[in-house]
């Protein structure tokens, strides 16, 4: 998976870029299942390495397909890179192991989910049940945020038309 | 990458720090610097956005991971399991996963629309351009 990552670090054609890019949300999906994130994989699988690949192809034919410009800004972008990375690393040293039963994540409210979930919403996926009930507005947000973006998407391309038909 | 490989080698003892221990969290900001790097270096607007993306996937990976538990399965109740993994990451990245589509697809309008406008999607044209209308402009001004 990194080394997918770096050849599209490198690789110039951005056809082959959007390529690399479906196969790592596909790989993305398959260590989400690793991780038991079995619904988070599927929309993976559908959304990352589905639509959105699409959308790129679409945005492709739409424009030019190779970059044609020299890398700029290289070295300063690596140090800013890096440098960040670095915090990060110096971050995780204070964080609880992986898989730690008594790290605080698992000990707050998910409890609470898995014991009495089943029992007050009758659904035995938690994830559905935290996502439709306990946690339903968050979903009325997300529908808010995606309504949002699907009439600024059809904004900037109705202009177009707008415009082609004018000539 | 394999996650799974060093969730079998690690051991259970929460205090001290070992690579295996830490090691899906290093990973995870590999893949975050990689995707920063790819947004600050190329001036390719589409790239840029794949680099968006990469960097996306990093956040997820990063608030999934800790939600494992070995020995844990998905969080689906059913009889003869005991131990879950954390459903609640599941339930945030699922939300942000569909929000980040919409804004992709929302970037990715952008871009359409700026090529159609400057005929290029690289920075540095588009800059170049904007620079020439400006002094255009001027030119313009000063005449009148």
């Amino acid at each position: 998976m990194a080394l997918l990552v770096l050849a599209m670090v490198v690789q110039h054609n951005l056809f082959s870029v959007v390529v690399l890019f479906g196969i790592y949300s596909f790989l993305m999906a398959t260590v989400l299942v690793a991780l038991d994130a079995v619904d988070v994989a599927m929309t993976e699988a559908a959304v990352g390495a589905g639509i959105s690949t699409v959308l790129f192809l679409a945005a492709l034919y739409l424009t030019r397909g190779d970059e044609t410009r020299p890398l700029h800004r290289t070295w300063s972008a690596l140090l800013v890179s890096v440098g960040v990375g670095g915090a990060l690393v110096y971050g995780t040293l204070g964080l609880p192991a992986f898989s730690d039963p008594a790290a605080p994540i698992h000990t707050h409210v998910v409890p609470r989910y898995i014991h009495e979930g089943p029992k007050e919403t009758g659904v035995p996926n938690v994830v559905t049940a935290v996502l439709a009930s306990y946690r339903g507005f968050d979903t009325l947000g997300e529908t808010t945020v995606v309504f949002t973006a699907g009439i600024g998407v059809i904004a900037l391309l109705r202009r177009r038309r707008r415009k082609e038909g004018d000539r | 990458m394999c996650l799974p490989a060093a969730a079998a080698t690690q051991s259970n003892d929460g205090e001290s720090m070992t690579l295996a221990s830490h090691y899906s969290y290093w990973m995870t900001i590999l893949l975050m610097i990689t995707g920063l790097y790819i947004v600050v270096a190329r001036g390719n607007l589409i790239k840029k956005l794949i680099g968006l993306g990469i960097f996306q996937t990093s956040v997820y990976l990063i608030y999934i991971a800790p939600g494992k538990l070995i020995g844990g399965t998905a969080p689906i109740v059913a009889e003869g399991f005991k131990i879950y993994s954390n459903p609640l990451p599941h339930v945030l990245i699922l939300t942000a996963i569909v929000v980040g589509v919409a804004t992709l697809a929302l970037g990715l309008a952008l871009v359409v629309r700026i090529y159609e406008e400057y005929g290029s999607i690289e920075e540095d044209t588009i800059l170049e351009v904007e620079r020439r209308d400006e002094a255009d402009q001027e030119k313009a001004g000063d005449r009148s």
